[in-house]
C-alpha cells in the first residue's frame, strides 16, 4: 500500500484542525470537505484545498456519503479520515470509502461493523477471556426472554440497542412492570435510529467508574497507550477526562489493558481504537462495555502522558507502514487532564449559546494545550455539537495537574458566548474531584447542588 | 389576510414534524391556541419546542421542514 499523499478530512470543528496539523507534519496534501454554514471555519482556512460538499445540515453534508466521495474523487484525495462522530463508526461509508479505491483512516468497514453490533462485541470480548458485564448472551427479540433475563440478573437492569451507540436510548428498569412497559418503546426507538430494533440486556453496575483503554494495532501487533478516566458525564456525555486513572492499582491497570489488547487482537485491529470498561471500586472488577473504532475527543490525555502523537500514527498506520511503537517502550508519565469547552450555559440547563466570538484569550504556559477552531470574530454556527475547544494540562503528579489547570481556566476568556469555562474552574476547586472520590453519577448530582454558584 | 407572524427565537435548524415518521404539528390552514407548539428548532443536537404566542390561523409557512433558520425568522403568518 502506497504512503498517503492527500488526505480529505470528512469531518469538522477541533478534530478537523487536529487531523490537518497532524497530516501537514506527515507532508501530507490536505483536502477539507466542508459545509455553506462552515465556509469560514478554521479548517477551511488551514487546509491546502477546501471542497464545499452541501447545505448546513449535517443528513445533506457531513453524513453525505455521495458528496464526500465526490469531493474526494474532484481534490485528488487518496485517503479520507472521518475523525470522530458524524461517519466515523459508519462501516458502509468505510466500505464505500475503499470501494472508491481510497484508503479510509481507521480500521475495515468489517471490523467497525462487528464491534458496533454491542451483542456480537460482547460475545467477542467473552470469547477472548475478557470481562463483560453480566447480561443477555447476544440479543433478545422476545419479551418473555427478556423477562427471563431480567430476573436473572436481578434488577436494575439496563436495555440497550444492540445497534445504539454513544449513550443514546439506554434506558434503566428496576422492576418487571418496568420492563414491561419501556423494553417496546426501546426497541421502536432502536428500529427507527438504527434501522435495528434489536436488544440486549445488561446488569446495572452502581457506583462504577468509566475507565477506557486507548489502543493501536496495525491489523497484525497491538499495543495499548494506559488507560483513561473518564467518569465525570453528564447525560453520558463526557465532560472531564484524566489520564491515567491516578488510584488504580498497578495490577488491577496492567490486567485491564493486558485484556483490552486481547479483545483488539481477536479483531485483528487496525487504527486508533478505545475500550470502554466500567470498573467497580469496591470490589476491584472491571467489564468491557464496548469499543470505540476511531479517534476519540480525549485522546490528548494518552498524547501528554506517552508522549505518543496518537493522530499521526492512525495516519501512517493507513498509509500501510507497521507499528513501530514497541510496548516495552510505551511509558505512562506524570498526570494530565482535560475540559471540554462547550458553547452552553451550565447555569441554564446548559442550554446551547451557538454566536460570535468578540474576544478570545487563551492560557497557555508550561504543560498546557488547547485544541480548538475557535478565532476572534468566528461564528460558532448552531448546527453541530456544541464542543468548540479542549483545554488540556499536563504535569508531574494529579494535584499538581490540577493546580496547573485552575492557573490555566484562570487566564482563560471567551467573549461572546456562555461556556463551561466556569463549571470546570469550580469542579477544579471541589474537594471530592480533588480527592478522585466520583463515579459516573457524581456530576448530575452535584450540577443539583451546585448549578446556583455557577452563574 | 395575514397580520401576525411567528418568529424563531433561536437559531438551527427547523422541524415541522415531532419525528421523521409522524405527520407535522400543524398544516396550512389550522387553527392554532396560544401554547400550541408549531415546530421544533435543533440547536446543537438539543431540541426545543416552537409555541405560538397567540391564537389565530395558520394562513402559510415561511420555512420548510429540516431547512437551517436564523432568531428573529419568520416561520409562519398567522391571521385572527
Amino acid at each position: 500500500m502506497a504512503a498517503i499523499k492527500t488526505l480529505l478530512i470528512a469531518n469538522r470543528g477541533e478534530i478537523a484542525v487536529r487531523i490537518i496539523r497532524a497530516a501537514r507534519e506527515l507532508g501530507i496534501r490536505t483536502v477539507q470537505a466542508y459545509s455553506a454554514a462552515d465556509a469560514n471555519s478554521l479548517a477551511v482556512k488551514l487546509a491546502d484545498v477546501a471542497v464545499n460538499i452541501g447545505p448546513p445540515q449535517a443528513s445533506k453534508s457531513y453524513l453525505a456519503i455521495d458528496a464526500i466521495l465526490a469531493a474526494a474523487c474532484e481534490s485528488q484525495a487518496d485517503a479520507v479520515h472521518p475523525g470522530y462522530g458524524f461517519l466515523a463508526e459508519n462501516a458502509d461509508f468505510a466500505d464505500a470509502v475503499e470501494a472508491a479505491g481510497l484508503i479510509f483512516v481507521g480500521p475495515p468497514g468489517s471490523v467497525i461493523r462487528l464491534m458496533g453490533d454491542k451483542a456480537a462485541a460482547r460475545e467477542i470480548a467473552a470469547k477472548a477471556g475478557v470481562p463483560t458485564v453480566p447480561g443477555s448472551d447476544g440479543r433478545i427479540d422476545a419479551p418473555e426472554e427478556a423477562r427471563e433475563v431480567a430476573s436473572r440478573l436481578g434488577y436494575p437492569v439496563m436495555i440497550k440497542a444492540a445497534a445504539g451507540g454513544g449513550g443514546r436510548g439506554i434506558r434503566i428498569v428496576n422492576d418487571r412492570a418496568e420492563l414491561d412497559r419501556l423494553a417496546p418503546q426501546a426497541s421502536a426507538e432502536a428500529k427507527a435510529a438504527f434501522g435495528d430494533g434489536g436488544l440486549y440486556l445488561e446488569k446495572v453496575i452502581e457506583r462504577a467508574r468509566h475507565i477506557e483503554v486507548q489502543v493501536l494495532g496495525d491489523g497484525r501487533d497491538v499495543v495499548h497507550l494506559f488507560e483513561r478516566e473518564c467518569s465525570l458525564q453528564r447525560r453520558r456525555q463526557k465532560l472531564w477526562e484524566e489520564a491515567p486513572a491516578a488510584d488504580l492499582p498497578d495490577q488491577i491497570r496492567a490486567r485491564l489493558c493486558a485484556c483490552a489488547v486481547q479483545l483488539a487482537r481477536a479483531v485483528s485491529y487496525r487504527g486508533a481504537g478505545t475500550l470502554e470498561f466500567l470498573y467497580d471500586e469496591t470490589t476491584r472488577d472491571f467489564y468491557f462495555i464496548e469499543m470505540n473504532t476511531r479517534i476519540q475527543v480525549e485522546h490528548p490525555v494518552t498524547e501528554f502522558i506517552t508522549g505518543v502523537d496518537l493522530v499521526r500514527e492512525m495516519i501512517k498506520i493507513a498509509g500501510g507502514e507497521p507499528l513501530v511503537l514497541r510496548q516495552a517502550d510505551i511509558r505512562c508519565v506524570g498526570h494530565s487532564i482535560e475540559c471540554r469547552i462547550n458553547a452552553e450555559d451550565p447555569a441554564k440547563g446548559f442550554m446551547p449559546c451557538p454566536g460570535i466570538v468578540s474576544g478570545l484569550r487563551v492560557p497557555g504556559g508550561p504543560g498546557v494545550r488547547f485544541d480548538s477552531m475557535l478565532y476572534a470574530g468566528y461564528a460558532v454556527p448552531p448546527f453541530y455539537d456544541s464542543l468548540i475547544g479542549k483545554l488540556i494540562v499536563w504535569d508531574e503528579s494529579r494535584a499538581a495537574a490540577i493546580a496547573r489547570l485552575a492557573r490555566a481556566l484562570g487566564e482563560f476568556e471567551i467573549e461572546g458566548l456562555q461556556t463551561t469555562i466556569g463549571l470546570h474552574q469550580a469542579l477544579a476547586r471541589d474537594a471530592d474531584v480533588r480527592a478522585l472520590r466520583f463515579d459516573t453519577s457524581f456530576l448530575e448530582r452535584w450540577l443539583e447542588t451546585n448549578v446556583s454558584h455557577l452563574t | 389576510m395575514a397580520n401576525k407572524q411567528i418568529v424563531s427565537p433561536l437559531p438551527g435548524t427547523f422541524y415541522r414534524r415531532p419525528t421523521p415518521d409522524t405527520p407535522p404539528f400543524k398544516a396550512e390552514g389550522d387553527s392554532i391556541a396560544a401554547g400550541d407548539t408549531i415546530g421544533l428548532v435543533e440547536v446543537m443536537k438539543s431540541f426545543h419546542a416552537i409555541q405560538a404566542q397567540f391564537g389565530g390561523k395558520i394562513v402559510k409557512f415561511l420555512i420548510d421542514n429540516e431547512e437551517p433558520i436564523m432568531a428573529g425568522q419568520p416561520i409562519a403568518d398567522v391571521e385572527d
